[in-house]
């Protein structure tokens, strides 16, 4: 019987839980992956070390522990392209720069066409991509079937396969390993990391909040980073904020472990599926949005069952494989599919980071870095300008449907 | 799968149905005299919360009629709203 | 040596023998042993290894809960990561061991899965003695009733009432894997993995049930938990009640000289148990200092040694790994015993997956010794109860179990309590990640990968949040369960997928003419769900070649195609004018009837989001066209404004995209062919003006023709009953000279006349402006105040800005090269590896143009109708072509070839 390689293992300490103290300099609210490296950057870029992330539940146990864990750049619009490009520069040094295994895999991520629309359109993505400097290549039927020799590239399925981009340097990471190596990072640097602490309101004064009120008592706050991503709109809500998101279940899947068939990512928006084989060899796959808002962390089950019908016409060999575990996560949409950065509305000492919807993952250590900085400096990164929220009023959105209609 | 009480033609399976988010939220009277941040509020804000949620939902794939339901988003327990067949 | 008893087995047909084969090696059954029983019964105790360790690894349990025994099916269409407790055997089976991976089939699973859906009162899952008393109840009360059950038969003396109750439906062989909101439960039924090449070919192979319930009743019983200590994962460490079972079902010995080592009153009775069936037990071992007296005397008349207070603290492998000694530590000391079995027992879990699934709280019960139903799942609409002692944890044993789960080991040992075998995971995994800073019982799942595996957690989980809490120094009830996500059981892809594969994947719809599109071999090009006539090649024709002869045909002389599959949408109502005007941006309301109109539709947000053409039928019946991907949508938002926000207005919407064919006849003879096909019809310019309709008979059909173009040809599209469709076609193809055409010359023609295609051209962000038709935006409406739908955007600053993308056309500087779709424009000249390069825009369409003689593309360039005669550098995969800006309409710009 064949044995297989271990992953590497865990660093020898983590984090020390913390309890919270009466204040700090930045309050960072939402323990996620996005809340951990905002903490992070904070004390490893700008020296701002009295800080706390607070997390209601388990430390990355929301969508960081929930999402198929995707990483790409190939955005089409400019702005998009900024802030994931960056991200991705980022992922290229992040364990270096955490110093732990993260499991970031550059094995490529394919987006599969199976119409001369889907042709056109990635094409045009293509086209961008690399003129914004950002790898990315179109490949024909036959290529397509070489990377990934399990991918039905004939004319049998439903939707042939037409052609695909691909990026080269997109891939996968363990997100576990990458949100406690932000924590573990963090916490070295002086950061608290508070679990189990429930925000359940704010105190403020005049333009300023100065305070957190939560379920482990009062704590004050310099500046307020809000990182909770499905569930920013409550929070804000608090503060007498609308956000123009909306939440919904994301489910996603993993198989038993397999011999390894897959080496690349493969992602088809047209019949809705993407997958990777991940590091021990389970299929980690992705479903579609469940359309009604939800923040149970279930979704309706025909989602799957349309999300496998999908696989296995496009991979039969995945007929034989089993869904072991099934979950959900709480994605938070925004009108143009673009994420929220920057003030909070009218606070002056309070910034939102959210509307990421499925591409929050694959963000994280470009918007940890970037969100940061504008936590720091009190005033928006460049790359993190266009994502503002006035951009709803103004109707000068970033609309990324187009390229991303469904979850990845 | 939830099950959702079409008013008009009784519980139904979710796949049946379409989806329109926030009840209430009527067309303005009169676009034009809106401010742009206004006008946004119509177009983009909508309610989010996590509990009891007034919704729209369309029987699409059978009467074809819109109506409201009541669900808890986090727990999906749904009930008839009142005003079912008031749609706005 | 058989370990087969001579009689026994309450599951086996001794009268029919099987041979399966693990590793090639031959081993004998009976119908109705399971992989595992037939593996023990000849004593082949090696099933599978450790993932990483390659530590040889047996059978454990006798159900869901085995955590080792996976083996990789290679007979029939193969299977991997099968559990070998619920392998019913067939003749031919042949497994292979794996450790801890499987690997996938080759080819293609032509299995049948099918999907049945039910509905029901009341759902009873598990067919024990509990469950079939909560069904024969229910059944009482004349409702419709559902009893699944994960066995191949129910044994319940009962279970022939039940079974033939009019109101009952029993399925056996079928797993419950999901509770989901609003008691939709999902079911796996085996209908012949059992039956090998015996199984009959119309049967489908599993069938997942989708069962609706008013109700739902849990009588699913417990699952053994064993007991950890260092080196437990010994082929020959097995849980007693399995050992137990293994007996009484399969009449098996599971091994021949064994302790017994338990924590819980049934764990003393299953080793009366395998005592009496012939098993040597050496010793019985209690960690409790008391136990139930009847069960001690049971042992003592049996001359069964038991020790209380005692602890299995270590066991030997022989050279293969295999069980050989056991290290017992009682109140005198550590003893040695030579065996082939330890049987373990830490309690027995109740089965709450589907209770904690469906929402419902769980709680420690002391009295149980494990995790039981607590408070139900909110939703009180769908009520879900349990019942049966041994799920409620209301066992009124008569000595409570004890909570225990593993003895002091020590950091040395520590890395040999394997507590989720399959991952190779053990106490040494959760005390690194305790020492790591971890406190969670989701974290150390996370860091050890402890119940991840195959089982997810049945066989372990409860014993590693005991063992965690130990280790935590905190009792079981602060530390709490991780959360049981579905499926309860591992789901095969392929019956999830059912029959939705292939051509039943996604519908596939097909005009009335398919059957002459394929007589003719005509490529087909996927748009949305239908197939339509890419192009229409002669013998030995390149695409290139055939789509300008068919250009050339349209432009010079006539052609026809099939346009079918344009959205129609018939709308009724003394309204529909009014209501018109508030969705396109065009004036309706002053349609006459004869007459056709054009009209954009926007999104609130004042982007294009659909065309198509108004035709006005009588005063209050009206005909509109869509796009081909829109029809459905454009009905829906039609129907979503007059329901919500215009209930006041009179009208109604119906589709009829499927009720009609369209042929479009387009040229400058298409005239000619019409009036030879509809003699009485009158087609002079003067009689049937452009944009109007007339009803005709058209080759002894009754058509509705529209003097619609969509090349800017003269050009009429003909209507007509589907079901006269094909005849339709027929008669145009027959009327002489007429050149059939497809999408890809219908888009070359539009685009040479500057029409852009909503969903091509157009991409969500593109406003009618930005097309260069605020011409189809009615000036009246703007002037009177009126609004419709988009026009409070249109005004925004945003919508005005110059610099926006507008349609315009491209043609290479050369007169030769062709433009590709999807180039990016950039500055000419500019160095494209100086990125980021600076990008103004992108093409949308591109093709060869015969009546241009030029290749041409259109695009949306950022301020593009002021840069009229600009050099631009069109950048397809790397490589330039040099364009020059032109107006969006490079063919026939004054419109003078319409009226032929």
């Amino acid at each position: 019987m064949r044995t297989s390689e271990r992953l590497p293992g865990h660093p020898d300490f983590l984090w020390a839980t913390a309890d919270p103290k009466s204040s700090y300099d930045v309050v960072v609210v939402g323990g996620g992956g996005h809340g951990l490296a905002t903490a992070y950057y904070l004390a490893a870029n700008h020296g701002i070390t009295n800080v706390a992330v607070i997390e209601k539940g388990w430390l990355a146990g929301g969508n960081m522990a929930r999402n198929t864990t995707i990483i790409r750049s190939n955005y089409l619009w400019d702005e998009s392209a900024g802030i994931y490009e960056h991200s991705l520069g980022l992922w290229e040094g992040l364990e270096e720069e955490l110093d732990c295994e993260i499991l970031f895999s550059q094995r490529g991520v394919m987006n599969v066409a199976h119409s001369l629309g889907d042709v056109r359109e990635g094409r045009r993505r293509v086209n961008a991509n690399q003129l914004n400097g950002i790898d990315a290549q179109w490949l024909e039927p036959d290529e397509v079937g070489k990377l990934a020799p399990v991918l039905d590239v004939t004319d049998r399925p439903r939707y042939p396969v037409m052609g695909a981009t691909f990026q080269p340097r997109g891939g996968i990471a363990k997100h576990d390993y990458v949100a406690w190596g932000y924590a573990r990072a963090a916490a070295a640097l002086g950061v608290d990391i508070i679990q189990d602490c429930e925000v359940q309101g704010f105190e403020t004064d005049g333009d300023t909040v100065t305070a957190v009120k939560t379920s482990r008592g009062r704590i004050a706050c310099g500046r307020l980073a809000l990182c909770a991503a499905g569930h920013s709109g409550v929070l804000a809500s608090q503060l007498g904020v609308r956000l123009p998101v909306q939440s919904h279940p994301l489910q996603a899947l993993v198989s038993e472990l397999l011999d390894q068939v897959l080496d690349t990512v493969v992602m088809s928006n047209a019949v809705h599926v993407y997958v990777s084989q991940a590091h021990k060899g389970e299929l980690v796959m992705g479903a579609g949005v469940d359309a009604h808002l939800g923040y149970g962390q279930r979704g309706s089950f025909h989602v799957i069952e349309e999300q496998m019908a999908a696989a296995v016409e496009l991979f039969p060999v995945f007929a034989r494989a089993h869904v072991l575990r099934t979950w959900a996560g709480i994605v938070d949409v925004t009108p143009d599919a673009s994420p929220i950065v920057g003030h909070l509305a009218q606070w002056a000492n309070a910034y939102v980071n959210c509307g990421w919807g499925t591409g929050g993952f694959k963000a994280t250590p470009g918007i940890g870095s970037v969100f940061a900085d504008t936590v720091a400096h009190e005033a928006p990164h460049r790359l993190a300008e266009p994502y503002a929220l006035d951009r709803f009023v103004s109707g000068r959105l970033i609309d990324e449907h187009g390229a991303a209609a469904v979850a990845h | 799968m939830l099950t959702l009480p079409c008013p008009f033609c009784g519980p139904r399976d979710e796949t049946e149905f379409g989806y329109g988010g926030e009840a209430g939220v009527a067309y303005p009277e009169r676009p034009a005299d809106l401010d742009d941040a206004a006008w946004a509020e119509y177009l983009f804000l909508r309610a989010n919360p996590r509990g009891w949620f007034t919704e729209r939902w369309v029987h699409r794939a059978g009467c074809r009629q819109w109506f409201t339901v009541r669900r808890h988003t986090v727990t999906n327990e749904v009930v008839p709203d009142a005003a079912a067949q008031e749609v706005r | 040596m058989s370990s087969r008893l001579p009689t026994g087995g309450t599951r086996l047909d001794r009268s029919r023998p099987v041979t399966i084969s693990i590793d090639g090696q031959d081993v004998p059954a009976f119908v109705g042993d399971t992989l595992a029983s037939a593996l023990l019964g000849s004593d082949v105790r090696l099933v599978s290894a450790g993932i990483y360790s390659g530590r040889p690894r047996g059978v454990m349990g006798v159900g869901a809960e085995e955590s080792n025994a996976f083996v990789q099916v290679t007979s029939g269409p193969g299977e991997p990561m099968v559990r070998a407790t619920e392998l019913e055997v067939h003749e031919g089976l042949s497994v292979e061991r794996i450790a801890g991976r499987g690997w996938l089939p080759e080819g293609i699973d032509h299995t049948r899965y099918d999907k049945v859906w039910a509905h029901c009162e009341v759902l009873v899952v598990g067919g024990g003695e509990a469950g079939v008393t909560a069904a024969l109840e229910a059944a009482a009360r004349g409702v419709r009733v559902v009893v699944c059950d994960d066995r191949p038969a129910l044994t319940d003396a009962r279970a022939g009432e039940l079974v033939s109750h009019p109101d009952v439906r029993v399925l056996t062989r079928t797993t419950v894997v999901g509770a989901h909101d609003h008691h939709h439960l999902v079911a796996v039924e085996r209908r012949t993995d059992h039956l090998g090449d015996d199984a009959p070919p119309d049967v489908a192979r599993r069938r997942l049930w989708h069962v609706k319930a008013a109700e739902v009743v849990l009588a699913t019983g417990t699952q053994e938990r064993p007991l950890v200590f260092p080196d437990n994962d010994r082929p020959g460490v097995m849980l007693a009640g399995a050992a137990a079972t293994y007996v009484r079902r399969y009449g098996v010995l599971p091994g021949h000289r064994g302790v017994v080592w338990v924590a819980h009153d049934d764990g003393l009775a299953d080793a009366v148990a395998l005592a009496d069936a012939g098993v040597e037990l050496l010793v019985v071992a209690d960690v409790r200092t008391t136990v139930t007296p009847a069960l001690a005397d049971a042992l003592a008349e049996r001359g069964v040694p038991l020790v209380l207070g005692a602890e299995v603290v270590g066991t030997d492998g022989d050279d293969d790994g295999f069980l050989y000694r056991v290290h017992l530590r009682g109140p005198d000391g550590v003893v040695v015993h030579d065996v082939d079995l330890l049987a373990v027992s830490g309690g027995l879990n109740p089965a709450v997956q589907l209770w904690s699934q469906a929402g419902g709280k769980l709680a420690w019960s002391t009295e149980a010794a494990g995790f039981v139903p607590a408070a139900p799942p909110p939703d009180a609409a769908y009520p879900l109860s349990v019942v049966g002692s041994a799920l409620t944890g209301a066992t009124g044993a008569v000595t409570a179990p004890a909570t225990f789960f593993c003895g002091d080991v020590d950091d040395a040992d520590a890395a040999r309590v394997y507590l989720d075998p399959q991952r190779d995971a053990t106490l040494a995994d959760v005390r690194h990640a305790h020492l790591a800073g971890l406190t969670s019982v989701e974290h150390v799942k996370r860091f050890t990968t402890i119940g991840t595996a195959s089982d997810q957690g049945r066989g372990f989980g409860v014993l590693t949040v005991g063992v965690l809490a130990q280790v935590l120094g905190r009792p079981v009830t602060e530390v709490g369960t991780t959360t049981y996500r579905p499926p309860y059981t591992p789901l095969p892809f392929g019956l999830l997928a059912g029959r939705d594969r292939g051509a039943l994947s996604d519908p596939v719809r097909v005009t009335a003419m398919h059957d002459r599109h394929l007589a003719a071999g005509v490529p087909l090009e996927d748009v949305g769900q239908w197939k339509r006539p890419w192009y229409f090649p002669q013998r030995g024709e390149s695409m290139h070649d055939a789509v300008l002869r068919e250009c050339r045909a349209v432009r010079e002389d006539v052609g026809m195609m099939d346009a079918s599959t344009l959205g129609k949408i018939v709308c009724h109502g003394a309204d529909v004018g009014e209501m018109l005007d508030r969705v396109y941006t065009g004036l309706m309301s002053s349609l006459k009837v004869g007459k056709v109109r054009y009209g954009v539709m926007c999104s609130p947000d004042g982007m294009v989001a659909d065309d198509g053409t108004v035709a006005r039928l009588s005063d209050d019946e009206w005909l509109l066209t869509t796009t081909t991907g829109n029809a459905a949508s454009v009905l829906d938002t039609l129907e979503e404004w007059q329901q919500t926000e215009w209930p006041d207005l009179d009208a109604r919407f119906t589709s009829v995209t499927e009720q009609w064919a369209v042929v479009a006849l387009a040229g400058p003879r298409s005239r000619d062919v019409l009036a030879g096909l509809a003699p009485d019809l009158d087609v002079s310019a003067e009689g049937f003006a452009f944009m109007e309709w007339r009803d005709a008979t058209v080759a002894g059909l009754p058509v509705r023709v529209m003097r619609i173009s969509f090349s800017g040809e003269l050009a009429y599209e003909l209507h007509v009953p589907a079901a006269w469709g094909g005849a339709l076609w027929d008669a145009v193809a027959s009327a002489g000279g007429v050149t059939p055409y497809g999408t890809e010359t219908m888009h070359v023609l539009r685009a040479e006349k500057g029409y852009p295609i909503v969903g091509q051209d157009t991409d969500g962000t593109v406003t009618p402006v930005d097309l260069g038709m605020a011409w189809a935006i009615s000036p009246k409406k703007v002037r009177e105040g009126r609004d419709f739908v988009g026009a409070r955007s249109l005004v925004r600053d945003e919508s005005n800005r110059p610099d926006r993308r507008h349609l315009v056309g491209l043609v290479p500087v050369d007169g030769s090269t062709a433009i590709a779709e999807g180039s990016q424009l950039v500055d000419a000249g500019a160095d494209l590896a100086a990125v980021p390069v600076p990008m103004h825009g992108h093409v949308t369409s591109a093709y060869a143009s015969v009546a241009l003689g030029t290749p041409f593309a259109l695009a949306l360039l950022d301020g593009g109708r002021d840069r009229l005669g600009e050099e631009l550098d069109a950048v397809d995969l790397r490589v330039p072509v040099r364009v020059r800006v032109t107006e969006p309409v490079p063919y026939d710009p004054e419109g003078e070839r319409r009226d032929g």
